[in-house]
């Protein structure tokens, strides 16, 4: 990745303020600059891509997602669901990061369009080596679409 | 990684030039995880493989990923992506795109026809094996990948 980018934007929906804040925590430990946008449900996942309200108005787009799977009101299933049905937001990465080791939920996410499966490890130290391993894949590895490049 | 997985992986390696498929298999065969590495030189090939068409590709088993290069010869990669990922048997299995290209435009394109990575090729070996040892640590050593799903 070049060093000229732009701090990556990284939209996180989870249901659980305790594991948003131990995301935020593994990102700093792992010095990953990025920009954590975190959304508390599906349904706010989709209204700030879309920025809709006053909430989300100038919500940056985000390189990649990291969805929680058991959330109210609107399940990462759903919503990985509605927005591979989005031209628009389709070409954005969602990788899973749940509790849940059910082989369906494996299953059905990949087929649902996901870019990886985590399970989130109890052990905390073992949850920073996760967003490690993540963050070398996403952001230090493989190409993604230049959002400064983007639509506005 | 879970106990009842099978001890390996299986890998397609979809890449009509036959120098950097070897130049493949030999990196994943260094990154250290075990891997069974399978390769399909065109787009017609790899769906034989992956819908097991045919006396060669009886009983082949089912990729738990593909890497696929995007300038091939016959259907174009990006062609042969969007395919497999209308194909309900097949659209679980992750596909990363590794290519010569750096093409935004190609970029863009790949993941909106449903990749799960772009992975622009180094000219120089040794960045090259790091490059898919990393790429090994995600998808063998950190995700959770479909069991069983065939």
């Amino acid at each position: 990745m070049t060093t000229e980018r732009h701090r990556f934007v990284i939209l996180l929906a989870e249901d659980e303020p305790a594991d948003a804040h131990l995301v935020q925590v593994a990102l700093s430990e792992n010095h990953i600059l990025a920009d954590l946008q975190h959304v508390a449900d599906g349904r706010d996942a989709l209204e700030y891509l879309r920025r809709e309200g006053p909430r989300f108005a100038d919500a940056p787009r985000p390189d990649l997602i990291l969805l929680d799977l058991n959330m109210p009101r609107m399940d990462g299933r759903q919503f990985l669901a509605a927005i591979k049905l989005e031209q628009n937001f389709k070409d954005i990465p969602v990788v899973v990061l749940t509790t849940s080791e059910v082989e369906r939920d494996i299953v059905s996410s990949y087929h649902l369009g996901a870019a990886g499966y985590i399970t989130k490890p109890v052990d905390v130290v073992q949850f920073i080596a996760a967003i490690r391993d993540l963050g070398e894949y996403w952001f230090e590895l493989v190409r993604l679409p230049d959002n400064q490049k983007a639509r506005p | 990684m879970s106990e009842s997985r099978a001890s390996f992986f299986n890998i397609l390696v979809i890449e009509d030039e036959p120098g950097e498929a070897r130049l493949m298999r030999l990196a994943l065969q260094k990154s250290g995880f075990p891997l069974e590495v399978h390769h399909a030189s065109d787009d017609r090939e790899a769906l034989c493989f992956l819908r097991r068409e045919g006396a060669p590709f009886d009983g082949v088993p089912r990729p738990d990923l593909i890497l696929l290069d995007l300038k091939m010869t016959g259907q174009s990669g990006l062609e042969l992506l969007a395919t497999l990922k209308l194909d309900e048997r097949l659209r679980a299995i992750p596909v990363v795109v590794v290519t010569a290209s750096g093409l935004e435009a190609d970029v863009r394109a790949a993941y909106q026809r449903g990749a799960a990575g772009y992975l622009a090729k180094s000219a120089d070996f040794n960045e090259f094996i790091a490059a898919v040892c990393k790429l090994g640590q995600y998808w063998f050593g950190r995700v959770r990948l479909p069991e069983n799903p065939a």
